[in-house]
């Protein structure tokens, strides 16, 4: 801590010494800025609050108001316009790093969503020419649309004739995400392979009539072992006891 | 290639070029007494509304003359645009490659 607070009162009185103290974007901030954002995207990496980061800048105003009276004791109206002057610095810094640790913050978020769509569109291989895709979650039509496009990669790249879209993780559909498994399975079929919808929950079900959803032209099984059993037999497979 | 006829389309699609197709391939089904016709995509990355509806129709022509249509090698993007235009094309048959696809109308002959 020691070591940091140094090296912050180092780097502002080195920017300080041209006189500006107006205007921390200038290139003579660059460093105290550069020291502050490091310190920000740190401090909320560590799960730190945006206020204890911030208080990193705005503890100097104390003893720097001090130095100020000693030096300035008599002069009043010196010491009001230091004392403001000083005000605008650190608050100006400090309102940088609270806005460096938001953007840090984002960060993360803009991550995890990125990582939460591509870990949840597996497409996985049962048998040859036979795909899966669990679909685990609220389906939203960004996140279809990323379904859609793997499962139809999947199906050129492992030259697959079946694909079961297994739906038992989804909790909710609704006329949007019923929509969208149509048109996936509308699109799959044009390339030329078929699709089964399994895992479909008696709650799911009831919803999907309501809603006046017809899925007449589509394959459905209770469950995945089922659909699975359905695929096999369409490619003239048996599973066998040995 | 035997009672078939296989149209491999390399170039992009434009609107002219898929009409000649259809006039030709109708053409020659009536000619050469194609049972079956093939149509390969895999080389068509763009497709439009109206392509799409062409492709249609020429198997509803086809089916008219007696010959079955199958559409192989459709690309993942083009599929995706054909079933956002609204252009599922229930009438069509499709399949994954020309292989499939032989498969597919060999036996659909040996059927009917």
């Amino acid at each position: 801590m020691q070591p940091l607070a140094r090296e912050f009162i180092a780097a502002v009185r080195e920017a300080a010494r041209d006189g500006e103290l107006g205007d921390t974007t200038r290139a003579e901030w660059s460093r105290t800025r550069d020291l502050l954002a490091d310190l920000s995207r740190e401090r909320a990496a560590q799960g730190f609050s945006p206020t204890e980061t911030a208080t990193f800048v705005f503890s100097f105003k104390q003893a720097i108001f001090k130095r100020l009276r000693s030096e300035f004791g008599s002069d009043a109206e010196t010491l009001a316009e230091e004392t403001w002057t000083a005000t605008e610095l650190f608050d100006k810094l400090g309102l940088y790093t609270a806005e460096i640790y938001q953007k840090a913050r984002e960060e993360v978020i803009v991550r995890q969503q990125q990582e939460m769509l591509e870990l949840s569109t597996p497409v996985v291989e049962l048998w040859h020419g036979i795909l899966a895709l669990p679909l685990i979650g609220t389906l939203d039509s960004n996140r279809t649309q990323i379904v859609m496009q793997n499962l139809l990669e999947a199906i050129v790249a492992k030259s697959a004739g079946i694909a079961i879209i297994d739906i038992t993780g989804v909790p909710t559909v609704d006329t949007l995400v019923a929509q969208h498994l149509l048109k996936t399975v509308a699109a799959a079929r044009l390339m030329g392979a078929e699709c089964i919808i399994s895992g479909i929950r008696p709650q799911i079900a009831q919803t999907i009539i309501h809603l006046g959803v017809d899925l007449g032209g589509v394959l459905t099984k209770a469950t995945l072992a089922d659909a699975f059993q359905v695929a096999l037999r369409k490619k003239g497979l048996a599973v066998a006891k040995g | 290639m035997g009672d078939f006829l296989l149209v491999t389309i390399q170039v992009d699609m434009h609107d002219r070029l898929a009409i000649t197709l259809q006039e030709d391939l109708t053409e020659r089904i009536v000619n050469d007494r194609t049972r079956g016709v093939l149509i390969d995509i895999s080389a068509l990355d763009i497709v439009d509304s109206f392509i799409g509806r062409t492709l249609g129709n020429i198997a509803s022509m086809s089916r008219i003359l007696d010959a079955e249509t199958v559409v192989v090698g459709m690309q993942p993007s083009v599929a995706i645009t054909l079933v956002e235009l609204g252009l599922s094309l229930p009438g069509i048959r499709t399949a994954l490659n020309v292989d499939r696809g032989m498969d597919l109308l060999r036996e659909s002959l040996e059927r009917g």
